[in-house]
């Protein structure tokens, strides 16, 4: 499966929570799949969608789950020891992991090569850290949500992407309703 | 009362209650007085640009957020105060400190300290300089402001302001 066939078959487990959506692709495809004003979508600052997520956990106490990429993982890999160390066991990282910048036109990451991000955020002390493959995303998604502790999703899929639109919301609109979305 | 004192109560008296750090010599002992306090969560960043996003969703959550950086930090965060705090217009005091001016014993220092404040001009973020203890005076005007216009707001210590280096 694809990112965009993951995020199809999981938007009925998203819909009732606090997602915080990675930039680019990621957040196009969860627009478009099931826009809701619990989805906080990143329009820029790739490697932050984990970092948000967390704060926004720590903060106050519905569930957030920050949908990333192995990429994006990787650009901001201080973000895995933070959050080992700062437990919220509201708080779920899915790494959507298709070993590749889907966003900028599927060059390789080294996730896709020797470097494993299950071992990496075990190493950082994360610890309850899940690899999945795709199809069974759903299952492990709902048992993390379930399990009321911290967990780290690590999804193995397959590389590609969906031709769609950008979002042309506005950033302040997003937040707006975010946030309006957490407080009620 | 100590200065790392009078800037935390300052905070706190503003319902600052999620502090993100990134260590500076000249930052220790504030960083010690947040982490001391009760009615803060103290979570230290690995990079300013994860901090910034901490401080984003924390202030999603409805908690008002801070961060605590060097000034070398503004070369590490252009994109995110851009496309981030800027962006989504969310409020971020970032308590600086600003190495690189007079007694500073470290030459490499004063490279970035000479793109500063350009840098935070060129971004529009408004930019307070303390050089005199008595500067600080300023601190709870400057925070109300800061969650007033929701914007980051940047506030420059430098080593006077600090007390010097010591024995350095």
């Amino acid at each position: 499966m694809i990112r965009s066939e993951i995020l199809r078959e999981i938007a009925p487990i998203l819909r009732d929570q606090l997602v915080v959506c990675n930039i680019g692709l990621p957040s196009q495809e969860l627009h478009m799949i099931d826009d809701q004003p619990t989805n906080f979508y990143m329009l820029g600052t790739m490697g932050l969608s984990s970092s948000i997520g967390l704060g926004l956990a720590l903060s106050q106490p519905k569930t957030v789950i920050s949908i990333d990429g192995d990429g994006s993982v990787l650009t901001n890999l201080g973000t895995l020891p933070t959050i080992a160390n700062n437990v919220a066991d509201n708080y779920i990282l899915l790494i959507i992991d298709n070993g590749s910048y889907g966003s900028t036109g599927d060059q390789p990451t080294y996730a896709g090569k020797k470097t494993s991000l299950t071992a990496v955020a075990k190493a950082c002390g994360c610890e309850n850290v899940v690899e999945c493959q795709d199809v069974d995303t759903g299952k492990v998604l709902q048992a993390a949500i379930d399990s009321k502790q911290m967990t780290v999703i690590v999804c193995k899929c397959d590389s590609g992407n969906i031709k769609l639109p950008v979002i042309t919301k506005d950033p302040v609109v997003i937040r707006d309703r975010f946030m309006t979305a957490v407080a009620s | 009362m100590s200065i790392s004192s009078k800037i935390v109560d300052d905070f706190v008296a503003n319902g600052i209650e999620f502090v993100t750090t990134v260590p500076c010599k000249q930052l220790a002992g504030v960083i010690e007085e947040v982490e001391a306090r009760d009615e803060i969560y103290h979570i230290p960043s690995n990079k300013e640009d994860e901090g910034m996003g901490l401080c984003a969703g924390a202030f999603m959550g409805g908690k008002r957020p801070a961060i605590i950086m060097q000034n070398t930090a503004i070369g590490v965060t252009i994109n995110t105060l851009a496309t981030l705090t800027q962006y989504y217009r969310m409020p971020l005091p970032m308590l600086i400190s600003y190495r690189g001016e007079l007694r500073e014993p470290v030459a490499c220092q004063v490279e970035m300290a000479v793109h500063t404040k350009a840098l935070l001009n060129q971004l529009n973020i408004p930019t307070y300089h303390f050089h005199r203890e008595s500067d600080a005076d300023e601190l709870d005007a400057i925070l109300k402001y800061t969650f007033m216009c929701n914007k980051p707001v940047a506030i420059l210590t430098d080593a006077s302001f600090w007390g010097g280096y010591g024995d350095q």
